[in-house]
């Protein structure tokens, strides 16, 4: 019975192959689109339209971006800044609290897990919040209302606690009785077994910085500071944007500006670096969903 | 070592240890204060802002010095014609992005499931995942390709079907609801299906064995196994996605329908509605919106951890 049904052509296999071939088309081709129209011509564009392929193949818009790149190299560097700080910062804030919470001898465990919890619950709201950080912690305009309003998140510390638990906790009572501080117990013994937690929070914080558009949205005016995200925004939404932005200091008559082209131009060369690393780290990225999910 | 020997460095390292327990205690709660002063000020800080929704707010004055008005941000926004829109909506959208999400989820979870070939799940997964990586703002720029009305690829298409080429899909509210769900379903579906993924993967295998010796064929172990295997796991996130049924994906909403006018009646969200709020100037009614949510928001969290540790205890956030 079972070996007549190996010889059997798996009909079943090839539809599920088919059903899975098509959905992931309607994932990559969007993605191809960009990238078509990113090089197409601008006529072809306003004759033809969009087209999955170009239909005349023209490099001119990412020429014109690197004739004049001052806006993209400032929300590259804006960008690359604010996200490296905060996933160095918010990996040892989170950590640094996560840990205590893990060991069950700590007495301010259920006071201090309360003090998270509402965090999760209820917050300011948008307009409290933007009154508060622009007119009291002065945050507006500066790269740092990037940084520390979300170091710590109630979530990210669940799942570290819930990793440091996981470690036997005979581990830091032992070097505690060898006359090991707490500091050192965190940062000798429980960081370097946690590597696994790190990095999937690592990530996903670095992910979430990377695509921070709405902060830009509500804090900064400053063109020098909007990250790679808001610049895009800007682009799609405002077209003299990228107008503005490839003739400044340049002779350029606004007329020869391949303006369409110019926006997924820059969508591209702002996305590019993510769609290049993500299958390294998608890994990461599939392990906190699971991690997350196992609560303790 | 004798036994005597034993006893007493036992009870010398109880007494140590309850020394060292009384210092470790001092010594953990150095460790949290950082991370407990960064949410005091970041997070419980703006909560004393939340009384503006109760003020006639004048900049120049503050928040605290400018004078209470009462319900009035309240009963301006109650009983505008926004109210009933932007609570719909928000409702609405939550409601079917819960259970549309889990239906889609769950299937390409089963359909990864019965794949038999490791590399395509892992292959066809990676694909799925892909928008999860990507900013609501490509997003949008994907959404603005497909729908922009002179050379979008969705007028080219039914151009070529012999309809019109020139329907101007950011005019029409009609249509929206569609394409928003659409877009969050596809850029959801992939990650989603893991978390149901990984629970079929943990069924016993001779389940299914059994059920192949009984004759069962495909649908019936999926139907008999496979997701009565799901259902714990469908049942906590609908009840837990309904305390988030409040709160919209602002990114979503106003990215991808580039917050164009026309398109409030079926694309205004409350986050939408607060923010236009920031941006116009009119703090107190947008306060007093956005107070509406979070207390909402807050019964409604209450209320499904309440049934949570009901049902599953385990489950339950506090």
């Amino acid at each position: 019975m079972s070996i007549k049904k190996k010889k059997k052509i798996p009909y079943g296999q090839i539809l599920l192959h088919i059903i899975f071939i098509v959905t992931c088309l309607t994932y990559i081709l969007p993605f191809v689109l960009l990238l078509s129209i990113s090089f197409s011509n601008e006529d072809a564009i306003a004759q033809y339209g969009y087209t999955i392929f170009p239909k005349v193949f023209d490099t001119s818009a990412y020429k014109m971006i690197f004739e004049n790149p001052g806006q993209l190299i400032n929300s590259y560097i804006t960008t690359i800044t604010f996200t490296a700080i905060t996933v160095f910062l918010s990996l040892v804030f989170k950590s640094l609290l996560a840990y205590p919470l893990s060991r069950s001898t700590f007495r301010f465990k259920k006071a201090i897990t309360i003090f998270l919890t509402i965090t999760m619950m209820f917050g300011g709201g948008l307009i409290p919040t933007y009154i508060i950080y622009t007119k009291i912690l002065h945050l507006g305009n500066t790269i740092w209302v990037y940084i520390l309003p979300g170091l710590v998140s109630a979530w990210d510390i669940v799942i570290i606690r819930t990793f440091f638990q996981g470690i036997p906790e005979s581990l830091p009572e032992s070097a505690k009785i060898d006359g090991a501080s707490e500091l050192r117990i965190y940062f000798n013994i429980m960081l370097p077994l946690s590597t696994p937690v790190l990095a999937t929070i690592g990530f996903t914080t670095m992910i979430g910085k990377w695509n921070d558009w709405n902060t830009a949205l509500i804090y900064i005016r400053d063109s020098k500071l909007f990250s790679l995200q808001y610049m895009l925004q800007k682009i799609l939404r405002e077209v003299d944007f990228v107008e503005k932005m490839a003739t400044e200091n340049s002779q350029l008559a606004e007329y020869s500006v391949p303006k369409e082209s110019m926006r997924y131009a820059m969508a591209m060369l702002a996305a590019g670096p993510m769609l290049v690393v993500f299958p390294f780290f998608q890994k990461y990225f599939v392990k906190g969903m699971t991690v997350g999910a196992v609560k303790g | 070592m004798n036994i005597k020997g034993k006893t007493l460095a036992t009870n010398v390292s109880k007494k140590k240890k309850k020394d060292y327990a009384l210092r470790g205690n001092l010594e953990l709660l150095m460790l949290t204060l950082p991370g407990i002063i960064m949410l005091l000020i970041f997070h419980y800080l703006p909560m004393f802002g939340i009384p503006i929704a109760f003020k006639d707010y004048n900049p120049n004055l503050g928040i605290y010095k400018s004078p209470w008005n009462g319900f009035e941000n309240f009963e301006y926004f109650f009983t505008s014609s926004d109210a009933w829109r932007i609570t719909r909506n928000t409702v609405a959208y939550s409601m079917s992005f819960l259970f549309l999400g889990i239906v889609v989820a769950v299937t390409v979870a089963l359909l990864l499931f019965n794949l038999r070939s490791r590399i395509g799940v892992k292959v066809y997964n990676t694909i799925m995942i892909l928008p999860k990586f990507m900013s609501m703002v490509l997003i949008a720029y994907i959404v603005y390709a497909l729908f922009n009305p002179a050379a979008g690829l969705i007028n080219q298409i039914i151009a070529a079907f012999g309809g019109p080429s020139d329907i101007d899909w950011y005019s029409k509210p009609e249509a929206w609801p569609f394409i928003l769900t659409y877009v969050h379903l596809w850029q959801m579906a992939g990650m989603n299906s893991i978390i149901y993924y990984a629970s079929l993967m943990g069924v016993d295998e001779s389940l299914y064995e059994a059920a192949d010796l009984d004759g069962a064929n495909v649908w019936q172990k999926t139907w008999h196994i496979s997701i009565p295997q799901l259902i714990p796991i469908m049942t906590m996130l609908t009840i837990l996605g309904f305390g988030s049924i409040m709160s919209g994906d602002f990114g979503l909403f106003y990215q991808t329908t580039r917050d164009v006018g026309t398109l409030y009646p079926t694309t205004d969200i409350i986050n939408t509605y607060t923010f236009r709020g920031l941006t116009g100037g009119n703090y107190t009614v947008s306060a007093a919106v956005g107070l509406f949510q979070s207390i909402v928001g807050f019964v409604m969290v209450m209320t499904v951890n309440l049934i949570v540790k009901k049902v599953s205890p385990e489950n339950s956030m506090f």
